[in-house]
């Protein structure tokens, strides 16, 4: 549920690195949490951002949330067929539910913030 | 009395021809329409609109409302939204004919009665919050909120001249309109944690604070029911940085004649005068968003102003450091005079027990439902209670299935998943008007549910099953949106 290649931040987001190129999405978990989807908005490529900060926005009949950013960089490359076939984020959050490419700009500094998979899926059952 | 077939769309029942109001023919001659307007602007078929006679066309729209669940047809315990009783004498003074009969454009001179009714109650809204002015422009409390932040920022542009103050701070707990009204003002929305009791996390608020902050916004009670012990921390904070501080007004039912938010720190807030002060709600008519300030803020309130001279009112566009107008006219005028006259109606005593017995209400469904209902914040709470469906989600049964199965016991939902920190968020707000009856009523609904969830999960199978239309498809007319009658 959780891969272990991956790291995980507590807002739900899952990062993929290679070498300074971190590709992000949301988790299996925050999928099923926020339940049927109806809206994603994805920044343009060329944004800037530090983590922490939000790169785009994710609708559901449940609630409206903010997406955040694991680590700092700039976005290189933007999945673009996501927001128009929200489906594929529940058929496979890990590798076609992609959302945003980044290149990294701090990433040894930042990388220590981050969950592992084992201690990102402690966290989520203690929620639930 | 149950619903027979879902009712036709009004394009349904058209025939050809019917009408429901027939016209006299026209006594003057008139001239033909294509020599008052040029042919750009002429329509070659006619639109098509129903056509439907007087009495189907009553009965249709009666049907409809029928359907619905209102204040006046049920317990409606809509949290974060105070779906209070309407009183109907508020009604009646908005429909006096010196009120319903008024024209927007008539002089001063002629419209005494209206700037005086106008004036008297900025001055209560005013005493009440114990800040300086109040200006009733604005049609709601988004709006409110977008003028308050329209006021911050052209007090900091005035005192602060080339000084970047970018942020607003806003803490987790809040309304989704207020980092939305901060960006639409092109601020910042800087999010600040609730602690564990539910209260601002001064530690975050003071890392978070600084020569870039423009104010913060603070909902007090927040949606937790809570009152914030950390407001006056909090303002300190703000205002040792140069910021001010906002409070949205959205919970004032459950302070209003106890506090006055003038004395805990607020530079400016907004009024929900379709919460607290019981005029219609939602689809129940225009919504008014009156924002009171602090000294510091009253140079740059919108115009026109409205001066009172001895006996004699005007309307003044003489304030150079206004923002402007926020609204055309003097707001939403019908919604102000139902205020009006809800306050002269209950008199400071009045309005003390309204928050008396607001907070009285949501304390008892507390107490009575926190063995059935995990309760995340267990302090005494305000005008509202915020329970979690978790237990009830380990049997299957979530905040949504509880919702639709109160729907099907005859009560309003309450607000789910909303606020987002409490996991599976059921939002109680039973209000002052309620009678215990119907708070007892509501609270063995919800035992019940409770006690099916650990029973009977299959009773929430295909839920609502007794309302007019069985479960809607919310994706889809999320992603589909069809809007358009077609035939």
């Amino acid at each position: 549920m959780y891969p272990s290649n991956l790291k995980y931040a507590e807002s739900h987001e899952w990062a993929r690195m290679e070498n300074d190129m971190v590709t992000v999405g949301i988790t299996d978990y925050a999928v099923k949490e926020l339940t049927d989807l109806t809206y994603l908005e994805l920044p343009r490529a060329g944004e800037v951002l530090l983590a922490g900060d939000a790169f785009g926005v994710i609708e559901s009949v449940k609630a409206t949330s903010d997406l955040y950013v694991p680590v700092s960089g700039q976005v290189i490359e933007v999945n673009a067929a996501l927001p128009g076939n929200l489906d594929i984020l529940s058929e496979d959050p890990y590798v076609k539910g992609w959302m945003v490419k980044l290149r990294a700009s701090n990433l040894a500094a930042e990388v220590s913030s981050l969950l592992s998979a084992e201690e990102y899926r402690q966290r989520v059952e203690a929620k639930s | 009395m149950r619903y027979p077939r879902p009712e036709p769309l009004i394009f349904e029942l058209s025939r050809p021809g019917r009408r429901a109001v027939t016209l006299p023919a026209s006594d003057p001659v008139l001239k033909p329409v294509e020599e008052c307007l040029p042919a750009g602007l002429l329509r070659s078929e006619a639109p098509d609109l129903p056509e439907v006679g007087q009495l189907d066309l009553v009965r249709h729209f009666v049907r409809l409302s029928q359907m619905n669940m209102s204040v006046d047809t049920h317990f409606y315990p809509l949290g974060s939204c105070t779906m209070k009783y309407n009183p109907k004498v508020n009604d009646w003074a908005a429909s006096l004919p010196g009120n319903a009969r008024v024209h927007p454009y008539e002089p001063d001179e002629a419209v005494q009665g209206v700037l005086a009714l106008l004036h008297r109650l900025e001055h209560m809204l005013a005493e009440i919050s114990g800040l300086a002015a109040v200006s009733l422009q604005p049609a709601a409390g988004a709006h409110g909120e977008f003028l308050g932040l329209l006021l911050l920022r052209a007090y900091h542009d005035h005192h602060h001249p080339g000084q970047v103050r970018s942020d607003i701070l806003i803490p987790d707990s809040a309304h989704g309109t207020n980092p939305a009204s901060a960006t639409l003002c092109g601020f910042r929305a800087v999010q600040v944690r609730s602690n564990a009791d539910g209260y601002v996390d001064l530690g975050d608020l003071a890392g978070k604070v600084g020569s870039q902050t423009a104010g913060m916004m603070m909902t007090n009670p927040n949606t937790l029911g809570l009152f914030d012990r950390n407001v006056l921390q909090a303002a300190k904070l703000v205002h040792e940085a140069g910021g001010l501080l906002y409070m949205d007004g959205a919970n004032f039912n459950a302070i209003i004649g106890q506090c006055r938010p003038a004395d805990f720190g607020i530079d400016v807030m907004h009024f929900n005068l379709h919460k607290t002060f019981s005029t219609p709600h939602g689809g129940g008519g225009p919504g008014a968003g009156p924002v009171g300030v602090c000294r510091a803020l009253v140079p740059f309130l919108p115009v026109p102003r409205i001066r009172c001279e001895g006996d004699r009112y005007r309307l003044d566009f003489d304030e150079p450091l206004s923002v402007g107008r926020v609204r055309s006219f003097l707001g939403n005028y019908g919604i102000l005079v139902r205020a009006y006259a809800y306050i002269r109606m209950h008199g400071p005593d009045g309005l003390r027990r309204i928050s008396e017995n607001a907070v009285l209400n949501a304390n008892y469904i507390r107490a009575r439902l926190q063995d059935f209902y995990e309760l995340p914040y267990r302090q005494p709470c305000m005008h509202e209670c915020v329970f979690s469906a978790d237990r009830q989600k380990k049997r299957g049964v979530r905040a949504l299935e509880i919702a639709k199965r109160l729907l099907d016991l005859g009560f309003h939902a309450p607000t789910i998943y909303f606020p987002l920190i409490v996991h599976e968020a059921l939002m109680i707000e039973p209000t002052e008007t309620e009678s215990r009856e119907t708070l007892d009523r509501f609270i063995e609904a919800m035992i019940r549910i409770a006690r099916d969830a650990e029973e009977n999960p299959a009773v929430f199978e295909d839920l609502p099953r007794e309302m007019p239309v069985g479960r809607l498809d919310e994706v889809k007319a999320a992603r589909e949106l069809l809007l358009c009658w077609r035939t």
